[in-house]
């Protein structure tokens, strides 16, 4: 009998070599997280607002024949034609180009100031989760304190001290709009720095720094970002809250609380000048909401892979 | 339980303690001055500035004002001169409270069986039409809420007065326009809350039991998947608090935020101090009640494993 030897044999119906291989192209975290916030529909059409109308809040004005404090006597409280598209408000101000300049502040008060918060929160939150001890112990209590203090009679507080303007907003919305990130990522660093991924990296003497940037950050920040997702259309309402019970935005400038508060003086009579504002305030919030709902499913690593 | 207790009462104290001092410094840090009337001679100015004490250092006056707290003396409006902050909180948060409870109950009510029915129909037209309220209600700040209310249902179809706070029929509007957001928010957690509960062994123990659909939901689900919304009491009494201030602008309600956002025009320290501090206290108390309830009801908190 021959001797058998492995050339004798082939191996039948699968291919090991084959098998093995990898097919499809390998996603990042992010590029998985697009993929999946693009097939969210209500997400995508939130996004698709969102950028329609930061490009007309930037592009909007410069084109129009109105400036936004241009008086026109002939057109107080015009409804809306050819002329003025939205119609003018009680001086005869073009109101297409107020809504969007309107924009223009709400909108960067809104990314400002929870971006601020986002930042401030994440390196305190992170700082106190990290290295614990007592940092961390006085700090939470610091923020528990805090964080029991109803946030709004401290913005209007602050606003009063620091009288009216986009910067003071931004700062007043920030002094006390950082806790709530800060709690969170304290609890998220907290959880992820007793994982192994992060022991390992210590016992093979990486640096804390380099820890922190190269392993707990990109396991948070899909959260952080949704978070910031969250936090915009919260501060837009406070933006407008505060402009509305006139401790926002100084006039001439104005923001689309000082609209909605300027409408609703005329609103028996001239209805048009509230449910303007009021329909791009409600469709702004409502675009964030959907991309923040969006974001939060397509981030989640419960999720991925899945459709 | 009793530890978790004083922990809470310990931070409450801590926080109203913080919140006074915070905001009696800030009040003193407000450019202008209570007293600039130009009817006002500079000696009638002064006399009033050292009527109130302003005169003094400002840590004396800071521990006057906390002594008086004590004793529960908010001291004097400087516009409504003659008029204890007191008695102004007195005639005017009845008012307030009373908007907000009624919009406090239409909310939790509603909110609740709207996310109770949108996650027993789960993926059905239902839950989407509850989603979609629930998206749209969060979506509309309160003072637009109150301004379309006031002109659809008061102005346009004539159903329903649009101000003052006379009777009943006088109370739906701001009450709907004040609890609709805080309506959105608790179906949304309710829902959320409900599905996970779902998916817990204890709903298939229930079913495989053999117990009716019914059973299973009000016994089973709603009593596991009401602690989220709990949690979020507390904010939420402050949210529709804070929510008051404006709803009562539109609606001509005498009630404390119209009072609030006067005083703060007019620079009446007293006034922004006491409201504010009571304000704070209120809600920290609201908190306190909230979180203590919650341990009650919470068996994991009740046995001290937290």
């Amino acid at each position: 009998m021959a001797e058998l030897n492995k050339d004798m044999f082939v191996i039948k119906g699968k291919n090991i070599t084959k098998m093995e291989s990898i097919s499809r192209p390998s996603l990042s975290f992010w590029q998985d997280a697009w993929r999946r916030l693009r097939k969210n529909r209500a997400a995508f059409v939130g996004l698709c607002i969102i950028v329609l109308y930061a490009l007309l809040a930037v592009f909007a004005p410069m084109f129009s024949k109105y400036g936004f404090s241009d008086m026109d006597t002939a057109a107080m409280h015009a409804s809306p034609s050819a002329a003025h598209w939205l119609g003018c408000d009680a001086t005869g101000r073009d109101q297409w180009v107020r809504i969007w300049m309107g924009a223009r502040t709400s909108l960067a008060i809104g990314l400002f100031s929870a971006f601020i918060n986002m930042c401030v929160g994440a390196v305190i939150g992170g700082l106190c989760g990290y290295y614990g001890g007592k940092l961390d112990m006085i700090m939470m209590r610091v923020v528990d304190i805090l964080y029991g203090i109803p946030s709004l009679i401290i913005t209007i507080l602050v606003m009063l001290v620091l009288g009216k303007g986009v910067a003071p907003l931004i700062i007043a919305l920030c002094v006390v709009g950082w806790i709530g990130t800060c709690r969170f990522v304290r609890g998220e660093v907290y959880r992820l720095k007793e994982q192994d991924f992060v022991m390992a990296a210590k016992v093979l003497g990486i640096p804390d720094f380099i820890i922190i940037i190269r392993h707990i950050i990109p396991n948070i920040l899909g959260m952080l970002v949704t978070n910031l997702c969250m936090a915009i259309p919260g501060a837009i309402f406070q933006e407008a809250f505060l402009s509305y019970i006139g401790l926002g935005i100084a006039p001439p400038n104005c923001s689309w609380g000082v609209l909605a508060k300027e409408g609703i003086q005329y609103l028996r009579i001239h209805p048009h000048e509230i449910i303007i504002p009021a329909f791009f305030i409600c469709t702004t919030m409502l675009a964030l909401n959907l991309l923040g709902d969006g974001m939060r499913d397509a981030v989640d690593p419960k999720l991925r892979g899945t459709e | 339980m009793l530890k978790y207790v004083t922990k809470r009462v310990v931070a409450a104290i801590l926080t109203v303690f913080a919140l006074v001092t915070i905001v009696f410094f800030l009040v003193r840090l407000m450019p202008g001055e209570p007293f600039t009337s130009a009817k006002l001679t500079k000696e009638v100015a002064e006399n009033m500035n050292s009527y109130y004490g302003f005169d003094k250092p400002i840590l004396e006056q800071y521990f006057t004002y906390m002594g008086n707290l004590l004793h529960g003396n908010f001291g004097y409006s400087m516009k409504y001169t003659n008029k204890t902050v007191n008695y102004i909180i007195g005639q005017t948060f009845p008012f307030s409270a009373d908007l907000g409870i009624r919009a406090l109950c239409l909310a939790v009510s509603i909110g609740l069986v709207l996310g109770i029915i949108a996650a027993r129909n789960r993926g059905k037209k239902l839950d989407f039409a509850c989603v979609l309220i629930a998206i749209v209600g969060t979506s509309i700040p309160d003072f637009i809420m109150g301004a379309l209310l006031q002109y659809f249902f008061g102005i346009k179809w004539g159903l329903l007065p649009v101000a003052k706070y006379l009777g009943f029929e006088y109370t739906i509007l701001p009450a709907c326009a004040l609890a609709f957001y805080t309506l959105a928010s608790v179906s949304r957690i309710m829902r959320s809350s409900m599905l996970e509960v779902t998916s817990q062994d204890y709903i298939k123990t229930a079913r495989s039991k053999g117990l009716s659909e019914l059973r299973i939901t009000c016994k089973h689900q709603i009593r596991n998947a009401i602690m989220p919304v709990m949690t979020v009491l507390g904010p939420t009494v402050a949210s529709v608090l804070t929510g008051t201030f404006v709803i009562e602008a539109i609606f001509a309600i005498p009630g404390m935020g119209k009072y609030y956002v006067e005083s703060v025009n007019n620079n009446d320290y007293a006034m922004i101090l006491g409201m504010t501090v009571f304000y704070g206290c209120f809600l920290v108390l609201c908190n306190l009640i909230v979180d203590i309830l919650y341990g009650v009801a919470d068996p994991r908190v009740r046995i001290g494993k937290r």
